[in-house]
Formats: C-alpha cells, structure tokens, sequence
C-alpha cells in the first residue's frame, strides 16, 4: 500500500437550521479543501460523500452525484456512505484505501448534512432508523434513550452513585462548551456550567439537554493524495497512518460487553496496530461525544484510562488542554455541533488543524500524532483514524 | 436459504404473548430475536422453541422526548431485560409511574405480555414488543 495523506481540509460552520442545501454545505466545505491543497476540482478523481438523511431533511436523494457536478469535478465516480453518525468517517476510511491501492492520486472525502432543518420530532424518529426497526425501534428507542440506559448500566457495573456519574459527564458537556466557545467555526460558541447542564430538562432518564448534542447543518471535506502527489502540493502533509472500521449488530447482541462497544474496541485496535502505536502515542483526540456518557465509554474503549476510570479522569482534568489526553478542542459534537453526514471528516479537519498547530487559544502545542473516533448507531459502525505530522 | 423464523411469524407469536427463539444444534446458545444464523456460532442447524418470557432488568431509561407520532406514548420506560434463558430483549415496562422509575428497578424480576406498535410511514406496518409487568 502506498503512504496517503491529507493535503487540504475544509468546513463550513456547523448551525442550527440552515437557507442552503445539503449540496451547497458540501460545496463549500469542498472548495476550501480543494483550495487549500492548490487543486482544482478538475484534479479530483473520486468523490465519497458522507449523508444520512438527505430524503428525509430535502427530498435529495443521491447528493453526492451533485455535489460533484455542483463542485466543477464533472462526471467523475462519485458515492454515498450511509454509516449513520459515522458515514463520513467510513468515506474518508473508504477514499484512503482507493488512494492507498495506487487506483487514484487525489481523491475527496467528506460529508454533509441539514439535520436541524427536520425539526426535533422528524429528527428524533429518523436518527432512531439507526436503531433496529424491528426489535428496537417498536419500544420507542431513541438514540438518547439508547446512551440513558448505558449511563445505567455503567453507573451499576462500576459501582459509581448515579448523582456522582451526573455530575462527571456535566463536566464532559462544560468542557466541550469550553473549547466551543474558541472555535468560530462551532454550532455553539457559548460557556456553560455545571448548575446548567444539571437543571436541564430531562429527555432520556438520566440524560437532561446539555448531556445531549445538537442536531446540526453542516458539511465538511478533506483531499487525501498519494504521497508522491502530496510532497508537489504541500509541506505540510498529514499523513493517515492508521485505520479501523467495525460493525455491531443491534444492542441486544452485543449483551456480553455493553457499556463497552465492542465494534470500538476492534475498530481501534486496527488503527493502532496498522499505526505501530498505542494510546500513549496520542497527542489529540477528536471523538464521539454524542452524549456525555458517550464520551467516558470511549476513552476507555479506545484505551485512554482503564474500564471504569474516565468519568474521574475528567473530574480531574485529564481530558482538557495539558492533561493526559486532550479531548475534543474543538468542542465535540456537543458544542462544535453534529451535522451527521458530516461529523468523521470535520473531526479530520480539526485534528489536521490541530497537527498544523493553527488552532489557536485552543491548541495543543506540539501535536504530532491525532485520532478521530466515529460512532454510527448504537455501535453498529465504529471508525478510527489516526494521522501524523508529515514534517 | 430459507428462515428458520422470520420476522413475520416472530411478530405474529408475539401478538399472543408467545416469545420464539432459535436454539443452536451446534452449540446450544439460544438466538433471540431470530436471525437467519446463530448469534453465537454463526451455525445454521437451529430449532425454533418457545421462551418463558421471563427474566431480569439489566437497564432502563424513561422517554420524555420522543420520536415524531409517538407522542402520545410519553412518557414510557424502555427496559432491556435478560431472559432466564439468556439472549436480552428490549420492551417497555408497565406497573410503574414512568417519572418515579429509578435504578432500583434494575435487577427487579418481570414477566412479559406484550403490546403493539401500530406502525408510522415509514415503519413498513406494525410491530410488537414485549410489555413487561413486575413479578415473575
């Protein structure tokens, strides 16, 4: 396989209800890749794109088709990656291996998508299509309902009081609405507290607003090359050195591990191995923060702290900026926002963000090595990448 | 290749409190909900058997928030429940005000009965699911 790398990386700023298209979002976020890389869209070989809900949030099926058209990169193959949370990570994960096969030099990866504009109630049943339709789906599952119950069942298994968990995964949600607040490009740029996060309203016992991410619009877009193409395009390339993907089915198979999510613990173990790393070896990490609790099931998943031990590594600051690992500078999708389709790429944009050292109040200084972690359902995909400065 | 137990008659079953599983010939484990393999083994040498509907609550949550033409559903406890045959299931849970519902629940003996999902657009008709009641 040959070395690939990612030369360009764009996004639009994650909102709430969006005027623009699902194909426009992309549009932009595509440009500013292809920009950033010293491109045109006439360079790029392949589209995969990223988008979960398109039909149901627009009536636009097949987006991907358009958006490149849209883009100027005419006619050339162009598809669709329908991992749920996860989809634009499986693109990305998909666009590396084209590239690393030697079947394309330059390839674009992304997502897209206008979740927010389908309002709560179309939003709630349609993220719920991630679940099982025909075992799950009839007791009235939600994917906050599905972490509201692995809050439960971590709190038992650990033995941690359910008020001191609560309270662990406020911090998880005032942490990310921290580094939020840094980042223009995020749906929320306000701080919260602890008291607000714990007087929220209550929408999946034990999870309460703030403990939930948003539904968002947005897009967000990455170039990979060959790394013949990249060392003509940029003196920065962000070499992909490690990938993972596993699947899961519903979460009723998956009894003998919940809280922990099996497809995780494959998915990463992958990427480290392909890397020659382990979790030590991270700088920065950009993971699934879907729900508080969602956050502590994933650092110990991807083997940050031991099973049981994250809720008090957050307590004692462990996942904040000079901690053990930092965690989501970017805001996560708690604060940065969760536009679906589009979230795995638009954590590859902050991590290779973060490795160019262009991050700002929020940097980690000296970041060499990142990791993103993308969660699409009720575990059903999980995607790891992990990159590293190429300079 | 044909279902040992689809969907349909699994649906059907449970419409008369009657909850079918697969048991592997190979290894023994019990499958439920069916699948077109065993759920341990990947083995497809499966009989179809009838379960006792009974087990223990592993986990619960109560929706307050719910899906679009479900709101009149809510609030509702969803628990997951392991049978005393081994797979889980996940069903709603009855005899309790939802908002009072707490941890202490879980690890509480329940029995099932069932109730029905009439079915939204998109749903592709109806669906049961198991309505447990404590006691067992």
């Amino acid at each position: 396989m040959r070395k690939v790398a990612v030369i360009g990386v764009g996004m639009t700023k994650f909102s709430g209800k969006q005027d623009k298209t699902c194909v426009e979002l992309f549009g932009e976020a595509a440009m500013d890749a292809i920009n950033e890389a010293n491109l045109k869209p006439k360079d790029i070989q392949a589209l995969f794109v990223g988008n979960v809900l398109g039909d149901f949030s627009e009536g636009q099926g097949q987006p991907q088709a358009f958006a490149a058209d849209y883009i100027g990169a005419f006619n050339v193959p162009a598809n669709k990656y329908e991992n749920a949370c996860a989809s634009a990570s499986a693109a990305a994960r998909d666009a590396f291996m084209w590239v690393a096969s030697g079947f394309y030099d330059v390839v674009l990866a992304g997502g897209t998508e206008t979740a927010a504009k389908m309002g709560t109630p179309l939003a709630t049943r349609t993220f719920a299509m991630g679940s099982d339709s025909r075992y799950e789906y009839p007791a009235g599952i939600t994917f906050p309902g599905v972490f509201a119950m692995l809050t439960h069942l971590y709190a038992k298994k650990h033995g941690i009081p359910l008020e001191k968990l609560k309270r662990q995964m406020a911090q998880v949600s005032v942490n990310s609405h921290y580094y939020g607040a840094l980042n223009p490009k995020a749906h929320f740029q306000k701080e919260i507290t602890m008291d607000k996060v714990l007087d929220g309203f209550m929408v999946c016992q034990p999870l309460q607003l703030l403990d939930c991410c948003p539904f968002s619009d947005g897009a967000s877009a990455i170039v990979l090359a060959s790394e013949e193409k990249a060392k003509k395009l940029t003196d920065k390339p962000v070499y992909v050195v490690g990938i993972g993907q596993a699947s899961a089915g519903n979460l009723l198979s998956q009894k003998d591990y919940l809280p922990r999510l099996r497809s995780r613990e494959l998915s990463a173990k992958q990427a480290y191995d392909m890397a020659g790393l382990s979790p030590k070896d991270i700088d920065v990490c950009e993971l699934h923060d879907c729900f508080s609790i969602a956050t502590i099931i994933a650092l110990e998943g991807l083997g940050f702290f031991e099973f049981g031990k994250a809720s008090e590594a957050v307590e004692r600051g462990e996942t904040k900026i000079g901690g053990k690992i930092p965690v989501n500078p970017s805001g996560g999708l708690k604060s940065k926002g969760h536009p679906i389709g589009a979230t795995g790429t638009a954590q590859v944009y902050d991590i290779v963000k973060q490795l160019r050292g262009e991050c700002g109040e929020r940097q980690v200084e000296g970041a060499k090595t990142g990791m993103t972690d993308t969660l699409g359902g009720d575990g059903g995909t999980i995607v790891n990448l992990i990159l590293k400065r190429g300079w | 290749m044909e279902h040992k137990l689809s969907f349909k008659d699994y649906n059907e079953a449970l419409k008369q409190d009657k909850l079918l599983g697969l048991k592997c010939k190979q290894c023994g484990t019990i499958t439920v909900p069916p699948k077109i393999t065993c759920g341990q083994c990947a083995g497809t040498d499966m009989d179809v058997i009838e379960l006792s509907g009974k087990g223990e609550i592993q986990t619960f949550t109560t929706v307050f928030v719910p899906p679009e033409e479900r709101e009149a559903e809510a609030p509702y406890i969803i628990v997951l429940v392991q049978l005393d045959e081994g797979p889980w299931i996940m069903g709603n849970l009855a005899g309790i005000e939802p908002d009072k519902a707490t941890m202490e629940i879980m690890g509480k003996r329940v029995k099932m009965g069932h109730a029905v999902f009439a079915g939204d657009k998109y749903s592709d008709g109806d669906g049961a699911r198991p309505l447990f009641s404590f006691g067992a």
